[in-house]
């Protein structure tokens, strides 16, 4: 999924303060999930912005409302009433709901109440990772299912470096070493010799290096 | 010949080599830089130029290594993957190599959130064994990374690499070297080494391997400066480990006597490593401490530095 975190209330106090008629727009899918920018979260933030409101006389009136997916159509058309009422919008969406809202209905400014982060999983409760960096060129067969572009902090592909301590990696004992997780799988799997193999320079063209990426299958194009 | 270096020639011709290292400047203090020069010329028989090591902003290791150059002093030009794209570097190689440099030590680099730029972005668009391998395209091949287009001029490069057997996981680090050597290294210098039963260790399997013929292994030591610096880098550095006896040994030297201790230490270590099949020479890492690298090479009984040619 898609993992974010909400912007501090300042940081959102901020981008609310010009207007007066707030739209607040939860996701149903991964910030749920994550709980950034679900239902419940939605109904955090605007008990948080209505005391603000009350306190520093901001003149804020709050809509909430939660859809399904702010990352489809469907699921955006039916607020156009909402939308139109509102001075603004503020999606607690990932960055690709807060602009897919703003193809649909152009004509309104939304703000975004989340820093999306990374696509990753909950690993404990209240404990989220990231996996998998969109990099365009997966090459967890080489590494046994553990990915050395998100997860290690050099993105080598031939590691791991000289600073692996304890499993952990140099930037932070918080973090496992990426390829110390690798090196163990390939022990554990009786693949060891896949250490050896020395994995030549990519192209990165197929990652945000060759520019905004695209995918287009003919066979479904109308 | 492949870089055609001093460095290179000592060992081809057997001779046990001593690499040293300067840290160039946190500005553009070009006295600072031959000054350090001076202190090192002559016991040394190339100096590593550090490359922002620790993701501190100095002066570029290729402009301090062109001055050491000036000076008289071999430099072995470092580079690290985190700053610089595969443009970059291989402009950076054709510049360094037009200049003279014909040494240079292929480092992934110390991630940025240690140094003085932390909000920086890093690049590592390639990382260290692949850079390895793209310098000796350029020099053998004459061949640009993914361009079969032939490159003007030669590029003559001494290939070296950093190895670090105390790093985990221990049993892959001999084959990490051996990756470091089919990927084209010519030398490499050791992580510093105090727990010698491990290293040679790791120099058995190296052998085994029969790494130590298909490249110079140059072993790394770094003088001890106090009981509190052993302590602190027992505890505090990644990659380094100080056995018990050496930080006792270290933290019970009498006040005021724990840089002599340190540097007889330093030597005792040096004979050990002489001693060891497949070591051709060591890289001694005295950080901060260049005026007595002289020092040090002398009471190890490494002096006069051999003239090759
Ligand atoms: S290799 Fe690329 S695509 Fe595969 S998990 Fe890692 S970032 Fe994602
Ligand atoms: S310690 Fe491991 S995860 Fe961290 S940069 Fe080095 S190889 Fe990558």
């Amino acid at each position: 999924m898609i993992v974010a975190d909400r912007k501090p209330i300042e940081d959102i106090k901020e981008m609310l303060t010009p207007y007066k008629k707030i739209l607040m727009v939860g996701c149903g899918t991964c910030v749920s999930v994550c709980m950034a920018g679900g239902e419940k979260e939605v109904g955090v933030l605007a008990s948080e912005l209505r005391m603000i409101d009350k306190m520093e006389n901001k003149n804020w009136e709050i809509t909430e409302t939660t859809i399904q997916r702010q990352c489809e159509r469907e699921y955006i058309e039916p607020l156009e009433e909402k939308f139109k009422e509102a001075d603004i919008v503020l999606s607690m969406a990932c960055g690709v709901g807060v602009q897919y809202m703003v193809e649909v209905f152009p004509e309104k400014i939304v703000l975004p109440a989340l820093n999306t982060t990374f696509y990753g999983t909950t690993v404990s409760e209240g404990e989220w990772e990231e996996r998998c960096a969109g990099c365009g060129e997966c090459v967890l067969h080489l590494t046994l299912g553990v990915c050395p572009v998100a997860r290690c902090s050099k993105g080598l592909y031939n590691g791991p470096c000289g600073g692996t301590d304890m499993g952990k990696c140099e930037v932070s004992k918080e973090l496992d070493c990426a390829w110390y997780l690798i090196h163990n799988r390939m022990k554990d799997l009786g693949k060891i010799e896949m250490m050896g193999t020395f994995i030549k320079p990519r192209s990165w063209k197929q990652s945000l290096n060759g520019g905004p990426r695209k995918r287009v299958r003919e066979d479904l194009k109308k | 010949m492949k870089g055609g270096s001093n460095l290179e020639k000592i060992l081809t011709k057997g001779e046990f080599a001593v690499t040293g290292e300067l840290g160039p400047p946190k500005g553009n203090d070009v006295e600072a830089v031959k000054k350090k020069a001076g202190m090192l010329k002559g016991y040394v028989d190339a100096v590593n130029i550090t490359d922002n090591q620790t993701a501190v902003v100095r002066m570029s290791s290729i402009s301090a290594s062109a001055i050491c150059l000036q000076e008289g002093l071999e430099p072995v030009m470092q580079m690290v993957c985190r700053d610089r794209n595969r443009i970059a570097m291989q402009s950076d190689i054709f510049g360094a190599t037009a200049l003279g440099i014909s040494n240079m030590l292929c480092l992934s680099g110390d991630h940025q959130n240690f140094g003085n730029q932390a909000n920086g972005k890093n690049v590592f668009d390639i990382d260290s064994i692949q850079l390895i391998n793209t310098v000796k395209r350029l020099r053998d091949e004459k061949k640009l990374l993914d361009s079969d287009e032939e490159i003007e001029g030669e590029v003559k490069m001494f290939i070296g690499a950093a190895a670090n057997p105390f790093a985990e996981p221990y049993e892959y680090r001999p084959y990490r070297l051996k990756k470091k050597v089919e990927a084209g290294v010519d030398f490499i210098q050791t992580q510093c080494i105090y727990d010698m039963k491990m290293f040679k260790e790791w120099m058995k399997v190296v052998r085994d391997l029969g790494l130590h013929e298909k490249c110079y292994i140059l072993a790394g030591v770094t003088p001890l400066k106090s009981g509190g610096m052993t302590k602190y880098m027992a505890n505090n550095v990644p990659g380094i480990i100080i056995p018990d006896e050496i930080i006792k040994r270290m933290t019970s030297a009498p006040k005021g006597e724990g840089a002599k201790e340190g540097i007889k230490l330093c030597c005792e270590q040096i004979q050990e490593l002489r001693e060891i099949e497949g070591v051709h020479g060591i890289h001694l890492m005295a950080i901060e401490w260049e005026h007595r690298a002289g020092e040090i090479v002398e009471q190890a009984g490494l002096l006069p530095r051999p003239k090759v040619d």
